[in-house]
């Protein structure tokens, strides 16, 4: 920063492209553009490897993106005064989830028993193991509320996250981790346990990596798509109300 | 327009839900709470309005990216990742893979249970 004011200084009637750079790095624009050239770059390279899993446009994006802001000395606060702009959005797309759940409606009538079972256990696995697993393998209390609603989407989980005790901003990364797992693992574990129905697999996908696993089930077909939103339109909801009180409960129990 | 009407209606749903669990002090984030205020809405009127719809596809449709800022946020979180890199790692990982196949399962299961002999293409109104 030193240096930074004398160069200012001798560069005031001609503003060099430091100090340019000193100033876009700090207004919004310049994390909400950086945020979309990421993203499209590392759309472009999924597309350019087939849509492989591996090639997950959220962890590219991401990893270029810390890259960047690494090398560039810009804090994460400057990256997200643009970023929330973006992060924003994530509300109102869990309210447009209500449109394809009244979409997929008449399928959902003839198989919500089978849903709501698998729903119901899904919810309850992905809190009440990652909950156990942090304990057993000695996570603080703090990692272990912050990992409990991982599998919603993120302005759920966040917001579960701070009622709990956990940290918001460290379960947003949680989820952003955990959705882009299943994405990555997704298809290659139906395969290893046989299961072919597209149904089954994107209410799984739903469940367990919400927004970022319903991306990549869309790739696979629109019925598993569909029904993975589905599945993380309710399981937003199950989760909402189920965590808070089953975490009381592994908190009594164990 | 009619995007813009869209994304109107969903910000109200979304305010209103903010509101209204403000209000009650429920434990149901905002956004859930407008998300079935919404679906409710398009079952009593008995369709999913057309800006509802387009505002819904457009924002669904890129929906990856607006977790990218959320996970920038891990740069701010490498000190307590490292600290205690082990249960972070291992419970995230074997726990989506747990629930993933279970879920699968569960649902393969009971869907043969429960499912009726549905015709191999039922007419679905959408």
């Amino acid at each position: 920063m030193q240096s930074l004011h004398r160069h200012t200084g001798t560069v005031m009637n001609n503003p060099g492209l430091r100090d340019i750079w000193v100033y876009l790095s700090a207004t919004p624009l310049f994390g909400l553009t950086i945020t979309l050239v990421a993203y499209g770059l590392a759309y472009r390279f999924y597309l350019k490897t087939n849509s492989s899993p591996l090639a997950n446009p959220v962890f590219t994006s991401v990893a270029m993106l810390i890259a960047v802001l690494l090398v560039s000395g810009i804090s994460y606060n400057d990256y997200f005064a643009g970023g929330q702009f973006v992060h924003f959005l994530l509300g109102p797309a869990t309210v447009a989830l209500a449109v394809p759940l009244y979409q997929q409606f008449s399928r959902l009538r003839q198989l919500w028993l089978p849903v709501l079972i698998s729903l119901i256990c899904g919810v309850g696995i992905a809190a009440g193991s990652s909950v156990l697993l942090a304990r057993l393998l000695g996570g603080s209390l703090e990692i272990q509320m912050s990992l409990a609603p991982k599998s919603a989407t993120a302005p759920v989980a966040m917001g579960i996250s701070e009622k709990i005790g956990g940290l918001p901003s460290l379960t947003a990364v949680l989820v952003v981790i955990t959705g882009i797992t299943g994405a990555v693992l997704g298809t290659k574990l139906f395969e290893w346990i046989g299961v072919k129905d597209d149904t089954a697999k994107g209410i799984a996908m739903g469940v367990a990596a919400h927004g970022i696993g319903t991306a990549r089930a869309f790739q696979v077909s629109n019925r598993m798509g569909a029904f993975s939103g589905l599945a993380m339109a309710l399981s937003a909801f199950a989760t909402a109300l189920v965590v808070p009180w089953m975490v009381d409960w592994i908190q009594a129990l164990f | 327009m009619n995007f813009l009407n869209g994304i109107t209606l969903l910000l109200v749903y979304q305010l209103a839900g903010e509101i209204i669990v403000r209000l009650l002090g429920v434990s149901i984030p905002g956004p859930v709470l407008g998300m079935v205020m919404l679906f409710i809405t398009m079952m009593i009127r008995g369709r999913a309005p057309e800006p509802v719809e387009h505002a819904s596809t457009a924002l669904l449709s890129h929906l990856s990216l607006l977790f990218v800022p959320a996970g920038v946020g891990m740069m701010t979180h490498f000190g307590r990742i490292a600290d205690e890199w082990l249960p972070i790692t291992f419970a995230l990982l074997l726990s989506t893979v747990i629930t993933m196949v279970a879920t699968a399962l569960i649902m393969q299961q009971t869907s043969r249970w429960f499912a009726k002999p549905a015709p191999a293409h039922g007419h679905s109104d959408e």
